[in-house]
């Protein structure tokens, strides 16, 4: 930790910023020291971190004083960590916090995630030495030690012996699982083909296919991940998976959709069905696949899209126009109203009071105000007052 | 009759590649079900081979999140690891909207599902936000990516965004505000085309009018400058995010 230096945090001309992460704690080797949450920041020079608390508190070290770094995995209880081996520092330092370290690596513990992002950006700046190019003011600290002719410190030379041993394995553990990735990507692709020749099969024969047939290959399709070839259209949509799928919907969300005024929009229902299941997921392309055979399996719910494409979930028994009627007869009692304004007389989400108004409005009960305070709608008084 | 006999001729030949696709994908759910419990560990863990797995499955097109019931969903994991961060996504952006309008930076976007997910979840990529975000296009609630100086905008709202509203993002952000004479000397408009992007901007919360400012008005985003700050998420925000 004597490497480093208290800084302003400002960055200097020619100084550009990488990254940043929160929640970042920093050890001295194996001590913990004082700085235990702050920001740290990565720029193209150097490695900054910032005190949450007390903003004054930055300090700084110039990347070029990094001789490597580690990850260490996050354990029970243990964030995950960056190792940042440091070559001594050089006489001409400016003013930091310690004199003194007996450690020449630092570690920085991401307390609130994000160390794999960090990590990688850390590895290309060290790799790209950006600083070297981009010269900035006095203020920052160049630390010739790191060109030419490394000063190693004792004990450093073997730990790097190390590194490049472990990185030697997990490139093998890698680059098996790369080998078997590729390996499984050629059978893949023979599953395209052959589904692309089958697809060709079907346009050829116009029809003569049976039912049967077209419900397995689909589901088949389904399975691989791999976009039907033949148009929907022709031949139906959905696989039985999402015929299933439809029907549970329909019990699924009886109740929450009653609860909501008849009506959500897709993505609550996403939301509300993926965090019941807990496991075994839906896709988004599932969920309106499945709702989009709602009405032809006459279920008690219906899928809509409005014009502005965004797609809702309604139960049979709602009519959006008797809402329209209800919401003119708002908009009036208070003269006029915004989406959000709407939303939070009526309890409705803002997007859905938006529809709603915009719905009104294309029937001709409201008018709109469109100015840069918002977008407000008024009772038509060109349709009633004639 | 001998039209007869051609129709049953090509049934048989359809029937015999179903079949045949039948036995393969047999053999294929084994090869991936091998795969799997050398690899799976790999895909969870590693974002890098993340992203190679995700690109080569693009290049000889299959979609391996296209349905939870599919293979590489069922057992090589993937799908869940998207579709909850799908989940989550969706409810910082519905939290923040009445902020900054429905634009966020992805590395806000990115710190904050980070701390919604806690200290006990994986970690997760810039990438990996990326493809559960073209995902959750298709639930028509306008999510777009939108490129501007070396990142992303995400945009979570319906709102109509064209080129021209694109290209003075971009230009907003270098410093988080843009004005109309920057507009102007970059972009070479004429000023009426310029006030009326930064007119639909503003009208749908997406930035911010500081008349104040010495010289000329300036337009702000709330997207880019909250960045820096990183506010939490308010109770009542959460509350408007889960329905």
């Amino acid at each position: 930790m004597d490497r480093f230096s208290w800084t302003t945090g400002l960055l200097e001309l020619g100084e550009t910023l990488v990254v940043q992460q929160r929640g970042v704690r920093l050890s001295d080797g194996e001590e913990k020291v004082k700085f235990d949450s702050g920001v740290l920041l990565l720029s193209t020079h150097r490695l900054i971190w910032r005190d949450q608390k007390n903003h004054e508190c930055c300090i700084a070290v110039p990347l070029s004083q990094i001789v490597f770094i580690e990850e260490q995995a996050a354990g029970i209880g243990k964030s995950a960590k960056i190792v940042v081996h440091l070559h001594p520092a050089s006489s001409n330092k400016d003013p930091g916090p310690f004199q003194s370290s007996k450690y020449s690596y630092i570690k920085l513990s991401f307390k609130e995630h994000g160390q794999i992002e960090f990590y990688r950006r850390l590895s290309e700046e060290i790799t790209q030495r950006r600083w070297e190019n981009m010269p900035t003011g006095q203020a920052m600290q160049v630390n010739k030690d790191s060109q030419a002719g490394r000063i190693r410190a004792v004990g450093i030379v073997g730990i790097e012996r190390k590194l490049e041993e472990k990185r030697k394995e997990t490139d093998k553990n890698i680059s098996e699982a790369f080998e078997d990735l590729s390996k499984l990507m050629e059978k893949a692709k023979e599953m395209v083909e052959l589904s692309k020749s089958i697809a060709n099969k079907i346009k050829e024969k116009q029809g003569d296919i049976t039912e049967d047939e077209t419900i397995r290959f689909k589901s088949y399709l389904l399975s691989m991940g791999i976009a039907n070839p033949v148009t929907r259209e022709t031949y139906g949509s959905g696989t039985q998976y999402h015929m299933q799928l439809a029907k549970q919907l329909a019990g699924i969300l009886q109740t929450p959709l009653e609860e909501r005024g008849g009506i959500m929009s897709l993505t609550e229902v996403y939301c509300l069905v993926n965090r019941a299941r807990g496991l075994e997921l839906l896709s988004p392309e599932d969920l309106v696949n499945a709702c989009k055979m709602l009405e032809s399996l006459k279920l008690p719910l219906r899928l809509r899209i409005f014009d502005s494409g965004v797609m809702v979930i309604e139960l049979q028994s709602h009519n959006e126009e008797e809402m329209v009627a209800s919401a003119l007869e708002t908009v009036s009692e208070k003269g006029s109203l915004t989406a959000d304004e709407f939303a939070k007389l009526v309890g409705m989400s803002v997007l859905l009071a938006k529809e709603r108004l915009l719905l009104a409005e294309k029937m001709g009960h409201l008018c709109r105000d469109d100015s840069v305070e918002g977008l407000r709608f008024y009772p038509n008084l060109f349709l009633t007052q004639s | 009759l001998p039209q007869a006999k051609y129709k049953e001729r090509g049934t048989v030949l359809a029937e015999d590649q179903l079949a045949q696709m039948s036995k393969q994908l047999d053999m294929f759910k084994t090869n991936l079900e091998e795969f799997a419990s050398k690899h799976k560990q790999e895909i969870r863990k590693n974002p890098e081979f993340r992203v190679q797995f995700q690109d080569m499955c693009a290049t000889i097109g299959v979609d391996p999140l296209a349905s939870g019931k599919g293979f590489w969903s069922e057992m090589l994991g993937v799908g869940d690891f998207y579709y909850e961060l799908g989940v989550q996504i969706i409810e910082v952006c519905l939290a923040l909207k009445h902020r900054n309008g429905g634009l966020i930076t992805l590395e806000e976007l990115h710190q904050q599902v980070l701390k919604g997910r806690g200290k006990f979840a994986q970690d997760v990529s810039q990438d990996d936000l990326l493809r559960a975000i073209k995902k959750l296009k298709v639930l028509g609630n306008g999510f777009g990516i939108i490129p501007v100086g070396g990142t992303f905008l995400i945009q979570s709202v319906p709102a109509e965004l064209n080129m021209d509203h694109t290209v003075v993002l971009q230009l907003a952000e270098k410093k988080g505000f843009v004005t109309v004479s920057e507009i102007r000397a970059s972009l070479k408009w004429e000023p009426e085309r310029a006030k009326q992007v930064l007119e639909h901007l503003l009208k749908e919360g997406m930035a911010w009018l500081d008349t104040q400012a010495p010289g000329e008005a300036q337009y702000w985003l709330p997207a880019l400058f909250t960045e820096l700050y990183s506010q939490e998420i308010t109770p009542e925000e959460a509350k408007e995010a889960i329905p």
